[in-house]
């Protein structure tokens, strides 16, 4: 088909070489933002409109039978800023956050290390670490609530064979935490050991036998050299994390059958307060109200962040001259 | 003087190393094993586990029976959900390579103005959370009588930013300028250069975001549990909500519905997970 085409077209376009260059200024000035319209347009529908769209519902009691509110200031906010559960939703998600992602970084530089030696068949090592990315987190969730049933879960029973007291990985605030961040580690930790193994691959191999040469052993070499030189990537994988992390849902919904984050809320995070708001209560405005405060805590941390790792950047660079 | 010992990237590493790789890797297969070691099981398979016992370990002969439960569950819907599964996935990584490479194209080959600046801004909106927008997008798809419907689910997802950002990126160091120089003089509009050089030569970059659109369509919940929910027309994380929900008593039926939904995604990693694994390294490099 594009052979024809091209055929019909050539003789056409010498024969009239005027029309044809007006179009390609045209094309070559106007065509680019015809390009990427694609998704500015779906941005602007399902991104920009909405989030200007929920500060405005956000001020508003909204009716959802007339799809219409009356206004009210801030009142939701207020609510939501006064309810104790979120407040203890915001504990959640900030507990479930730190023990999910800081033994995962841990973890992940940890497995990276071991890759990054000459395996044999290293193609089989690096996907076998990827394995679990591809279970959805509905499904990873299901299985680790089973694992962490509070009766008959298999981590309790081999608690017990070992001699300790079973632990209520449901009923107690802190297990539950643990139990859900495991299932978000089981997930991530493999996708972010081969981000930092990447990144470990692109350090010159010639820091590691000066080095050497200098007398560092091998642990010494890993935190003077390896750590320093993966710094940027490891601010990404953290930043990443944290705005992953700090949306968490999938998980916290799944880990039992009622979705409302346990009897005292012990589970409860900020998206599962907003859905629990917005679906369970049918009030959207109030759902808007924390759907806001979540974006202002998400920019924040990412903020802190940034500002964090960069003056660590900067101290690792003083002390080296 | 004692010798140096220079770590070079060719020496081989010991058994240890291989040691503690295979602890990781049964850590990662072990919720494989016991997801079907359950859902091998009848109802009261889990309250009887006992881990000393050898018996406990062995897969019991009830999978396909469980398997038949969950077709036969009408509120689950298992065929109809997987077909909509597919159905989305596909059509989401399709539109999204396309729409991404045509926006990459011209962010990394094309010159006009505040180009830059738009550019920033695509990547800008990848921090903000899917839950901003969630209520406003579910009163106008309900107005639009799309609650319910699949394209409630496609349509946030036609495109996306990482999408634009990681082919503007490939793009721009893969494909000589020259050669778009060259189709220019040669008579090409921008269009037939797209479709003719920048396409093809974008390939790998493209399949490779094909694969991810693909499993993070896959594996979506939040979204679709909002506007599938209470509907026929589920995707398979959606079912498996509802899968549990009605037999969180059994779970050698949810465990088995566990291994269905995501049978597709192994065979899909066993396929290309060669290709998923490179593109993390090269988005790593690069990004």
């Amino acid at each position: 088909m594009a052979s024809t085409t091209e055929v019909a077209s050539r003789p056409t376009s010498e024969r009239r070489p005027q029309k044809s260059s007006t179009f390609s200024r045209w094309d070559h000035k106007y065509s680019p933002y015809l390009y990427i319209a694609p998704f500015f347009l779906v941005f602007i529908i399902t991104g920009l409109f909405p989030i200007i769209y929920t500060g405005y519902i956000a001020m508003q009691d909204w009716d959802i039978v007339r799809n219409t509110g009356t206004f009210t200031g801030f009142a939701n906010f207020t609510f939501v800023l006064q309810d104790p559960m979120f407040w203890k939703a915001l504990r959640n998600t900030f507990s479930i956050f730190l023990i999910s992602s800081v033994p995962q970084i841990l973890l992940a530089m940890f497995i990276a290390a071991m890759l990054d030696y000459n395996l044999r068949a290293r193609t089989f090592w690096r996907m076998g670490v990827l394995l679990p990315y591809i279970v959805a987190p509905v499904a990873v969730a299901l299985i680790f609530s089973n694992l962490f049933d509070d009766r008959y879960g298999l981590v309790n029973s081999v608690l017990e064979h070992l001699g300790m007291t079973p632990i209520g990985w449901h009923s107690e605030v802190i297990p539950s935490h643990i139990a859900i961040a495991t299932m978000v580690n089981f997930r991530w930790t493999g996708y972010n050991t081969l981000i930092l193994l990447a990144a470990m691959q692109a350090i010159p191999r010639e820091l590691y036998e000066a080095a050497a040469i200098d007398g560092a052993g091998g642990l010494r070499r890993y935190i003077s050299v390896s750590v320093p030189q993966l710094r940027p990537t490891l601010i990404f994988v953290i930043i990443t994390s944290t705005i992953g992390g700090l949306q968490i849902f999938d998980e916290p919904r799944m880990y039992d059958n009622t979705g409302l984050g346990g009897a005292n809320q012990q589970w409860l995070t900020i998206t599962l307060y907003l859905y629990n708001q917005g679906w369970g209560k049918f009030d959207f405005g109030r759902a808007s109200a924390a759907a806001w405060i979540l974006f202002l805590i998400i920019i924040i941390f990412v903020l802190i962040n940034l500002y964090l790792t960069r003056r660590l950047v900067a101290d690792d660079n003083s002390r080296r001259k | 003087m004692a010798k140096v010992r220079i770590p070079t990237a060719s020496r081989r590493p010991g058994w240890p190393i291989y040691t503690v790789l295979c602890v990781v890797l049964l850590i990662g297969l072990f919720p494989f094993y016991w997801t079907f070691l359950i859902g091998s099981g009848d109802q009261s398979t889990f309250a009887r586990f006992d881990a000393l016992d050898i018996d406990s370990w062995i897969p019991a002969g009830n999978f396909a029976s469980n398997v038949q439960t969950v077709l036969q569950n009408s509120a689950v819907g298992y065929w109809r959900s997987l077909g909509n599964s597919l159905i989305v996935s596909i059509t989401v990584s399709i539109t999204t390579v396309l729409l991404a490479t045509l926006a990459g194209f011209a962010f990394a080959k094309l010159r006009f103005r505040a180009s830059e600046k738009l550019l920033i801004f695509v990547i800008a909106t990848m921090a903000v959370p899917v839950q901003l927008g969630v209520v406003p997008l579910y009163i106008v798809f309900f107005k639009l009588g799309m609650v319910g419907n699949l394209s409630s689910v496609i349509i946030p997802g036609l495109v996306s930013a990482f999408g634009v950002f990681w082919m503007t990126q490939y793009i721009r160091q893969a494909l000589p300028d020259e050669l778009i120089e060259a189709a220019r003089v040669d008579g090409c509009n921008t269009l037939r250069t797209f479709w003719s050089i920048v396409l093809p030569a974008a390939r790998p970059a493209a399949a490779m975001l094909a694969l991810f659109t693909f499993i993070a369509s896959w594996t979506n919940f939040f979204w679709p549990y909002i506007t599938l929910g209470n509907s026929d027309n589920k995707t398979l994380p959606v079912a498996l909500q509802v899968l549990s929900a009605n037999y969180f008593v059994d779970f050698s039926i949810v465990m088995t519905g566990v291994l269905m939904s995501t049978i597709p995604l192994i065979i899909l990693f066993i396929v290309a997970g060669k290709q998923l694994v490179s593109g993390i390294m090269q988005g790593a490099v690069k990004g």
